[in-house]
Parts: structure tokens; C-alpha cells; sequence
């Protein structure tokens, strides 16, 4: 068979510059063949190869004493004590997800999975961060519709608990949703595999679905805008197969319970040619394979395809030579396809056969180490300054400030998300100790007596504004998140979302909020191990707003210690930790987007000093049963806050009498929405108040007593007040009916 | 006393299952691969939820062609106690031990939430002293859990005893509200005419803590220990 | 040989799929369609037999396996 000729032209179809084309020749010494071009192209592609920010992850605190495995790896490992840990990630299937929502989402809860197994750990948990374009977009409520199934159907199949998430919609978003699923699992010390092929000779082991030309450039898709020709584009969208997924995770752990194997990788984006490349990459080795081996489902692929595919539910395994019966056996217990591809070779040159000839030769040092670095120019918006504008004596006065409260509530963003993960099984594994609905999920540890606490944060609105400080505010928000349940937080993993890296501005954004984050993280002593970048999202040239996710991990030594957000009894007093944080803040704020139709200013002011000290009384509050719930302010403010601790529990709602904690002089409006960053709603039993206060004195945190939990109503004193059932009944069918979903 | 977890490929809710009856209740039991064509030395089964097959075709309808299955049919011939919990139901369903169907949940979407059940009847090895009209809190989770059967055969159930847990609502009135999925008669769980073998879609083995939220699921465990104990006598 | 086989609930079996189905229908503008039940479609290829024998074998299946007698029906259609 002759193979398509390999020119320049092509090279540049295949998203590789003149000057990545160049490098590859200097490399080979020849013209690429055309499988060696897919795969320059696959590895060399933004997703792949982050040329356009590894320059900047760089910055990212990525070791700690509790972290085992920081990036680099398919996921990352972070200590919990007792001869365990904990190994999670966060990734993207934003692409995807808008050609083919329901497949895309499974999909991407597919990959995300396969990443923390194939470290030898179990999930026990997944939760994920979505963002749509305005709720009254016509394709809008088919998106939502599309991937929370798709989710569902993925995750509940598995049987790994959706637990927590975010969902949140902007305008920004229309033409480009985001879809960043997080899997977090737990593995003991000794039973941690790494994908990497060591041990010349050594059998290189295929095991999994058969490959099909799904998905064929996938990787390439997610390196590039959407335009008119995106439909066209469909057939790359790869359809998942949760119950082979189930039988390989089964199979995997039995496996990996022996010690029969060397390394072991998933097969994501760019299937086969990462997987191997990079455990030959990680291992210093190289290996040889002969793609007449490999389970196929379709007639006639040719190698370029059989490399590049993106078929699901496939594995690369490196066993130790003379175990290859044991892994073959284990495979066919669990009907799964399993074939020895190839074996380690000692020369670091990947080769690749095909019908008794040599398609593919690479120097895999090479490939690794010319891989192309960028460090693209990064320039602040001409705009900036007046993005940053605001004045909020301008803004008109509301005439009904009950009426705007209950607006915000009943809106998309704050209103109870019961409706999303309602459609998750999130009890399977009997883990789950807080359910979703409260700042954090938090799971047990079986065995121990500790606790997980789990939140998925980022305000993009705030990132937009200013991308420094929201990169900051996304870490500490996240932090405060665990915090609150009782948790201290040991690592974090990063889906960062943005638009075209060839565009200054948009580099600009990129680099400020990986410094914000990083400050933050070096501040708070919360290493970043593991993290996911997902560039151009844009359409039409119009991108997203920076949307750096953070999913924050936390530790509970005492899972009984652990916190909810909402009010539990009649009596309770209400106090507020980091009163002196409060301010008049409405930059970026949901209330000046939602009523007044502005996104402008600048995002509150953090203190990270502040930050760390309130993430450690929260702990020790938790710790020492002096609070009841805690819930941290965030979007809507003071009055939501308060209303969300009001009516988000369980039970019916609960009432509160409070005063205004600002000065009287403020507007109104502004009391009650203003968004603030450190300021934490909490609950105590009167006989613990003492206590409480002490302890915030240790550590200089100013508190402030407003009121008392119960009533028929929650009431802000002299601002506001609305009946506390009523509230409830807004805030739990607001969801649906802004969506025009059938609730 | 041993109890047999039974685990396909796809089972998901086996180890919960297990957790339940050997951490919580403080039972033997040993989880039992879908190969295996015997159930000797066992003095229960369970048969755990999950996606067995993928649920292709139908829900359980695969599952139902495996060896262990016909073990527990002369398992359940013999008296001894069964329960099918969400897949497990579908699968005692399409293998005939329990007559009806499932079909898609009337909101066609995948539920997961805390319901209410009435017990109806305490004859069978679960519910043993569980008195008419106890109310316990138990969560669902599942896609196909709306139960069908033909009226004749409904009206059967009911004569006969069968209807073993209804969909209510938390003061035990059994009401359209109430009721997660749609199911014919607010129907959460019946039994054999023997009244050994139980199927429910609700999930037990989810709330048999207070950790949990709930522990009524270990009612329905702890009335199995009871019965057994006193077979034995 | 080929077969095709239909699987569709049987008349009186609630269709909730289906009846959402013609809801979105309407919601398109594509009004007259009255109603719409959901089935399954699966083709069968069979090794040589006769028709009498093919017929024979896939009852069985229908029977055994493919269709759910409680709720379902089934249609067989040899060849084409």
C-alpha cells in the first residue's frame, strides 16, 4: 500500500508550523513517513504537549510533603496518612461536549477515570465543573439536558458516586461549553503503578475495547477553534462504552494485586501513540510494536490510523517477561481483549511494524525533549482599565430588595442544583457522608477514621476582570470550601480553561492567573500535582472568559468532625468570621451582573495571610464541636449566604433574625450583595459562643455576632426580610424553571 | 450462617452489600462469582444492584443466563431466604422468580434520592417484624425501577400477600407524589407467593448506618439474622 | 441469511419514552403524528438453514432472550 506523500502542506493540515515541520525533519534526518507525521502531529498538539504553557505550569507549587507524585504522571498522589493515598485529576472535554454533548461528557468521565485506576487506585468519587452559555440560548437546555446524561450514564454505570460539582452559565460560553470532570481515588503506598515501560525485553501488552477509527485526531480537535466547518467535524467525537470500562477496572485492580506487571497507561488522547511514547519517554527505554497485533474493529486500518485512533477502553501494559499468561488470563476472565503488541527495547527508538514493514521509527528523546516550547507574547488588554471601571453610586437603587434577594436565589447560578444531581448515583460505594448540596462533599475512608472533603470552585467573572487576583480567589475559595466542612487541604488539581494562546490578551490571561494561583498556593501550602489545560475555547474568534478550575482536596483525620453549610437548630447563634473583610465590593458580583446587566470593576480584595489563618480556626472550630455549620460568603453575598444556610439543608427551612453587619450609611444593596473574600457564616449552640470566640482570637480572626437561627422568616434587619418557605420553594425550582426544564 | 453475594460483571453494589452484612451486621458472607453453579453451605442470597451487562437488551436480562442462577432457583425451591435488591430485582424478574416487569422511569431520567416505603407485610425473612404500615427511609437509584405487571396479576399480588414495600410518603400515605418512577400501585418490592424471595428497587445496603443517614436499611437485615436463627432453632 | 427481528411493547404497556418523543415532535412544529411507541430493531445474521428452521430457532431466541414476553412483543422477518 502506498502512503499519502508527506510535503509541508500536509504537515501544516496536520496543525504543525512550518518551523515544528522543520524540527521534525532535523530530527529524522528525512521526510516524516505519514504515521510518523500523525504522530509528531498528536504529540506536538497543544493538548498533548502544552507548548504553549508548560513555560508558565512551571510557576505551580507542585511538591509538599504529603505529595508522592506531582504532574507528569497520568494522575497525581497526595499522602493521607495511615500507608494510604489519595490520586486524583482533573481534565477537559470541552469540545467534544458541544458536538455531541451526551457522548462527549461520558467520554471525558471515561478518560478521567482511566487516569486515576491505571495509578492502581479505586475511585471511589468523581465530581465536575460545567459551564454553558446564557439559560435562555436555544441550544442551551439540550447541552445541559445532553451531558449531565451523559455523566450520569457514565458515572452511575461504573459505579464510582458523582458527588459534588458546580454548574454554572455565562454568555461567554454560548458557542463553547466547558466540561472539566475530576476523579479522585485512593490507593495503599506499596500498590502505586506509574506508566512507564522499563526492562529491555520486556512484553508490551494491549488490553481493552478493539480500535476503531473513532476519534481519529481528537487530540488536534481540541487544539483548535470552532468555526462554520465545526459540524463537519463529527465524526471524531468517540462513543463510550461504560460496562467494558467497569469490566477493564475490575480487571486492572485484579492485576494489580499481582506484581506481574512493570507499568501500566490509559489510552486517551492520541490512544496508542501516547500512551507508548510516553511510558518509553518516562522509562529512558524505547520499544517495538507490530500493529498486526493490535484487536481490531474495522476492516483495512492502515497504521496511521491504528496509531492514532482514540477508540476507549484500552490499556497499555509493560509485564515482566514470562508473566504475559497470567495478565492474559485475568483479561479473558473479564472478556476483555488482550494481545502482546510489543517489547521494551533498549535503544530509546519507538519503532512501529505493519504488515512486515517498518512505518515508524522515532528517537523518543527527541520527540520528548524538541517538542515545541512557547513562550507567546502576553499583553494586557488595551480595554483593561475600562473593563475595570465601575461606579457603583450609578447603579439605580432596587425598589423591592426582598424581591431582588429572591431573584439571585431563584436564579440559575444559586438556585439548588438538585435537578443535576439528582440524575447522579451519589451514594454508591456507602462513602458518602455529606451528600451533594453543601460547600464541599465529604467521603469516608473505609478501614480509618478519616474523612475526604472534595470541592470544585472557579468564578470566572472575577478571572475575567482582573486574572491575577481571580486565580488567587479560585485557589482560596476552594480552600475555604474544605475548610468549612472541617477539612484541611492537601492538593489540588486544575482544569485551566481559555481561549486562542496566539493572541496576546489571551496569554496575558493565561500567565496572570497561573501566578495568582501560584501565589495563593504557596501561601496557603497547598501543592497543585496534577492539572489539565484546555486552550481555544472560542468561536467565531470570540472567546471564553479565563475559567481556571480548581478541585481542592481535603483531609479529615476525624470524619465525624465534619461540617455542612446549612443551619440545623432553633437557638443556634449566628456569628460572622472575618468581619473586618467586609466591605462594599460589587465588582464582577452576580448582583451587579444578574440586575443590573454589567460585568465590570474589580474583583474583591484577598488577603492571603488572612486566608491561612481562617482556613486553620475553621479546622480547629470543626475539631473542637464548637461550630454547627459554616459556610463561606461568595456570590450573592451577605443576604445569600445566609439565605443558602437558611434553605439548603435537608429538612424544611430554617429561619434567622439578624442584623445588617454593615455600617447603616451603605446602600442598601449593597449590604446585602456585596461579594466578599474571607468572610465565613457560621452557626454555634449558645454554650459553645465562648469558646468559639476564644478561639478566633488565637487566631485573629474578628467575629462578629449577628443573630439567631429560627422564626418563620429570614430577616436582616432594617434591610430585608422574606419568609423562610417561600425562599425554599423559589430556590429549589428556580433551576428548572430558568432553564425550561421539566423538573 | 454465610450469605452469598452474588457478583456479575457489572455488579457495582456488591461490596456495599457485603459492608453491610459482615462490617454493619456482623454476618458471614462471601461474594460468589456468576460462574459458579452451586450455592451449598450458603444460608442466604443476595443479589446486589449495579449495571450487570451494561444493562444491554434489558436490565438483568443477560444476567439471568448465568450458572449461579439456576443454584438460586433451587435455592429459593428450597425455602431458603432471597432478596434482589434494584438490578437484583430486575434480575429475579426476568428470570421468573418474581413475576412483572421494569420499564424506564416515568421522567426518563436516572433517579438517586431518599425515599419513603410502607411495609406491607412482614411474612417474608426481610420484614420480619417489621409491622403493616412501618415507614422506613431508604434511597433510590436507577433509570428502570418502574415495576409493571398486568392488572390480573397486580390484583393477585395484592390477595396474595405479595406487595411487600410501597413508595410513601413520610407520614406512610401512599401517594402519587410519593412515588419515584412511576410503578404500578406505588410498588417498591414484592415477593413469591412463599414469600422467601424479596425484590426491591430501594437499596437497603445504602442505609444500614447512621453514617449513612438513614439506618432503616438494617432492619431488613437484622429480620433476616432473626429468621435464621430461629429455622435453625 | 439475514433476519430482522422488532421488539415493541405490548398494546396497554405505558411508553414514557414515546410519549415524550411526540412531545418534542410538537415542540418542532411537526404536528399529525398522533402517537409514537419505542422499540428495538436488532438484524441477525444467521448461518445456512432453511426458512422453516431459521424461523424455528429465532422464536426460541424471541422467546428466551430478546424479547421481555411480560411487556414486549416481537415480529420476525426472514431474508431481504
Amino acid at each position: 500500500m502506498k502512503e499519502k506523500p508527506v510535503t509541508p502542506e500536509l504537515a501544516r493540515e496536520h496543525g504543525l508550523s512550518a518551523e515544528e515541520y522543520g524540527t521534525v525533519l532535523g530530527i529524522l534526518g528525512r521526510t516524516p513517513s505519514l504515521t510518523e507525521l500523525g504522530i509528531f502531529s498528536v504529540m506536538w498538539s497543544e493538548h498533548c504537549s502544552y507548548k504553549s504553557s508548560r513555560i508558565h505550569l512551571k510557576k505551580f507549587p507542585t511538591k509538599g510533603a504529603r505529595v508522592l507524585q506531582g504532574p507528569g504522571e497520568n494522575a497525581g498522589i497526595v499522602d493521607i496518612g495511615d500507608g494510604l493515598a489519595v490520586v486524583f485529576k482533573m481534565e477537559s472535554h470541552n469540545h467534544p461536549s458541544f458536538i455531541e454533548p451526551y457522548q462527549g461528557a461520558a467520554t471525558g468521565v471515561g478518560g478521567i477515570l482511566r487516569d486515576v485506576f491505571t495509578m492502581g487506585a479505586r475511585p471511589i468519587a468523581s465530581l465536575n465543573s460545567l459551564r454553558f452559555g446564557r439559560p435562555d440560548h436555544p441550544r442551551t437546555r439540550y447541552l445541559v439536558s445532553g451531558v449531565v446524561s451523559g455523566i450520569a450514564g457514565y458515572g452511575n454505570c461504573i459505579g464510582v458516586p458523582t458527588v459534588g460539582g458546580e454548574v454554572s452559565f455565562d454568555e461567554c460560553y454560548d458557542g463553547n461549553i466547558l466540561v472539566n470532570a475530576f476523579t479522585l481515588g485512593v490507593v495503599r503506598h506499596e500498590r502505586i503503578w506509574l506508566g512507564t515501560a522499563a526492562g529491555v525485553g520486556n512484553p508490551v501488552i494491549y488490553v481493552g475495547s478493539k480500535t476503531g477509527r473513532d476519534g481519529i485526531h481528537g487530540a488536534t480537535m481540541a487544539s483548535g477553534e470552532f468555526d462554520e466547518k465545526s459540524e463537519e467535524k463529527r465524526p471524531t467525537v468517540q462513543v463510550g462504552a461504560p460496562f467494558t470500562e467497569k469490566l477493564l477496572l475490575e480487571a486492572c485492580l485484579e492485576l494489580m494485586r499481582t506484581d506481574a506487571i512493570v507499568g501500566i497507561q490509559d489510552m486517551g488522547a492520541a490512544g496508542l501513540t501516547s500512551s507508548s511514547f510516553e511510558m518509553a519517554s518516562r522509562g529512558g527505554t524505547g520499544f517495538l510494536m507490530d500493529l498486526d497485533r493490535v484487536p481490531q474493529r474495522e476492516e483495512g486500518m492502515t497504521p496511521y490510523e491504528l496509531m492514532l485512533s482514540e477508540s476507549q477502553e484500552r490499556m497499555l501494559i509493560v509485564a515482566k517477561k514470562g508473566r504475559e499468561d497470567e495478565v492474559r488470563e485475568i483479561f479473558e476472565k473479564w472478556d476483555l481483549d488482550v494481545s502482546v503488541i510489543g517489547e521494551v527495547a533498549g535503544d530509546g527508538i519507538g519503532r512501529v511494524r505493519w504488515h512486515g514493514k517498518t512505518v515508524a521509527e522515532i528517537p523518543i528523546a527527541a520527540l520528548t525533549d524538541k517538542a515545541p516550547l512557547y513562550d507567546r507574547p502576553a499583553v494586557r488588554p488595551e480595554g483593561q482599565d475600562a473593563l475595570q471601571g465601575l461606579d457603583p453610586a450609578g447603579l439605580p437603587v432596587p425598589s423591592d430588595l426582598g424581591e431582588t434577594w429572591v431573584r439571585l436565589l431563584s436564579g440559575s447560578e444559586l438556585a439548588d442544583k438538585k435537578w443535576v444531581y439528582r440524575q447522579y448515583d451519589h451514594m454508591i460505594r456507602t462513602n458518602t457522608l455529606i451528600l451533594p448540596g453543601s460547600d464541599a462533599a465529604v467521603l469516608r475512608v473505609k478501614g480509618t477514621r478519616k474523612g475526604i472533603a472534595l470541592s470544585v470552585d472557579c468564578n470566572s467573572r472575577y478571572c475575567y476582570l482582573d486574572p491575577f487576583v481571580g486565580g488567587m480567589i479560585a485557589v482560596c475559595e476552594g480552600a475555604r470550601n474544605v475548610a468549612c466542612s472541617g477539612a484541611e487541604p492537601i492538593g489540588l488539581s486544575d482544569c485551566l480553561n481559555f481561549g486562542n494562546p496566539e493572541k496576546p490578551e489571551v496569554m496575558w490571561q493565561f500567565r496572570s492567573a497561573i501566578e495568582g494561583m501560584a501565589k495563593a498556593c504557596e501561601t496557603l501550602g497547598i501543592p497543585v500535582v496534577s492539572g489539565n489545560v484546555s486552550f481555544y475555547n472560542e468561536t467565531m474568534g470570540r472567546g471564553i472568559h479565563p475559567t481556571p478550575a480548581v478541585a481542592m482536596v481535603g483531609l479529615l483525620e476525624d470524619a465525624s468532625k465534619r461540617r455542612v453549610q446549612w443551619f440545623s437548630t432553633d437557638g443556634d447563634l449566628i456569628l460572622l468570621a472575618g468581619a473586618d473583610r467586609l466591605g462594599v465590593h460589587l465588582g464582577g458580583s452576580l448582583y451587579l451582573k444578574e440586575v443590573h446587566g454589567k460585568v465590570a470593576g474589580t474583583p474583591p480584595p484577598i488577603d492571603l495571610a488572612h486566608e491561612k489563618r481562617l482556613l486553620e480556626f475553621l479546622r480547629e472550630a470543626a475539631e473542637a464541636d464548637l461550630v454547627a455549620s459554616a459556610h463561606d460568603l461568595a456570590e450573592g453575598g451577605f443576604a445569600c449566604a445566609l439565605a443558602e444556610s437558611c434553605v439548603s439543608g435537608p429538612g424544611s427551612a430554617m429561619g434567622a433574625r439578624v442584623i445588617n453587619p454593615f455600617p447603616e450609611t451603605i446602600r442598601p444593596d449593597f449590604a446585602m450583595f456585596s461579594e466578599c473574600q474571607g468572610v465565613v457564616l457560621l452557626s454555634c449552640a449558645p454554650a459553645k459562643r465562648d469558646a468559639l470566640l476564644d478561639l478566633a482570637r488565637r487566631f485573629r480572626i474578628t467575629m462578629r455576632e449577628l443573630g439567631v437561627v429560627g422564626g418563620e422568616f429570614v430577616d436582616v434587619e432594617g434591610l430585608a426580610r422574606v419568609g423562610a418557605a417561600e425562599l425554599r420553594t423559589v430556590w429549589s425550582e428556580g433551576f428548572a424553571s430558568t432553564l425550561g426544564l421539566e423538573g | 450462617m454465610k450469605t452469598a453475594v452474588l457478583v456479575f460483571p457489572g455488579s457495582n453494589c456488591d461490596h456495599d452489600a457485603y459492608h453491610a452484612l459482615k462490617h454493619v451486621v456482623g454476618v458471614e458472607a462471601e461474594f460468589v462469582w456468576h460462574k459458579q453453579a452451586t450455592l451449598d453451605g450458603f444460608d442466604a442470597v443476595v443479589i446486589p444492584g449495579g449495571f450487570t451487562y451494561g444493562d444491554y437488551l434489558r436490565s438483568g436480562a443477560m444476567a439471568k443466563l448465568s450458572p449461579v442462577m439456576g443454584a438460586v432457583r433451587r435455592f429459593a425451591e428450597g425455602g431458603g431466604p432471597v432478596i434482589g435488591i434494584c438490578n437484583g430485582f430486575q434480575i429475579l424478574l426476568e428470570a421468573d422468580l418474581l413475576p412483572g416487569a421494569m420499564i424506564v422511569n416515568d421522567s426518563l431520567r436516572f433517579v438517586c434520592d431518599y425515599v419513603h416505603l410502607r411495609a406491607c407485610t412482614d411474612r417474608t425473612p426481610f420484614t420480619r417484624g417489621i409491622p403493616d404500615g412501618s415507614v422506613l427511609r431508604i434511597p433510590v437509584a436507577h433509570y428502570q425501577g418502574n415495576y409493571y405487571a398486568d392488572e390480573s396479576t397486580l390484583s393477585s399480588l395484592e390477595e396474595r400477600g405479595q406487595v411487600v414495600f410501597r413508595y410513601c410518603d413520610p407520614e406512610g400515605e401512599v401517594t402519587k407524589e410519593s412515588n419515584p418512577n412511576g410503578s404500578a400501585r406505588n410498588i417498591a418490592g414484592i415477593c413469591n407467593e412463599a414469600g422467601n424471595v424479596l425484590g426491591m428497587m430501594p437499596h437497603p445496603e445504602r442505609c444500614a448506618e447512621e453514617a449513612m443517614g438513614s439506618a432503616d436499611g438494617r432492619r431488613l437485615f437484622d429480620a433476616m439474622v432473626a429468621w435464621l436463627g430461629e429455622k435453625r432453632g | 441469511m439475514k433476519a430482522k427481528i422488532y421488539v415493541t411493547l405490548k398494546r396497554g404497556v405505558l411508553d414514557p419514552q414515546g410519549k415524550a418523543i411526540r412531545a418534542s415532535l410538537s415542540h418542532l412544529g411537526i404536528d399529525g403524528v398522533e402517537d409514537v411507541r419505542v422499540g428495538k430493531f436488532m438484524e441477525v445474521t444467521l448461518k445456512e438453514v432453511g426458512v422453516d428452521e431459521a424461523r424455528r430457532l429465532l422464536d426460541e431466541a424471541c422467546r428466551r432472550l430478546l424479547a421481555n414476553t411480560v411487556i414486549e412483543e416481537y415480529r420476525i422477518e426472514i431474508g431481504g
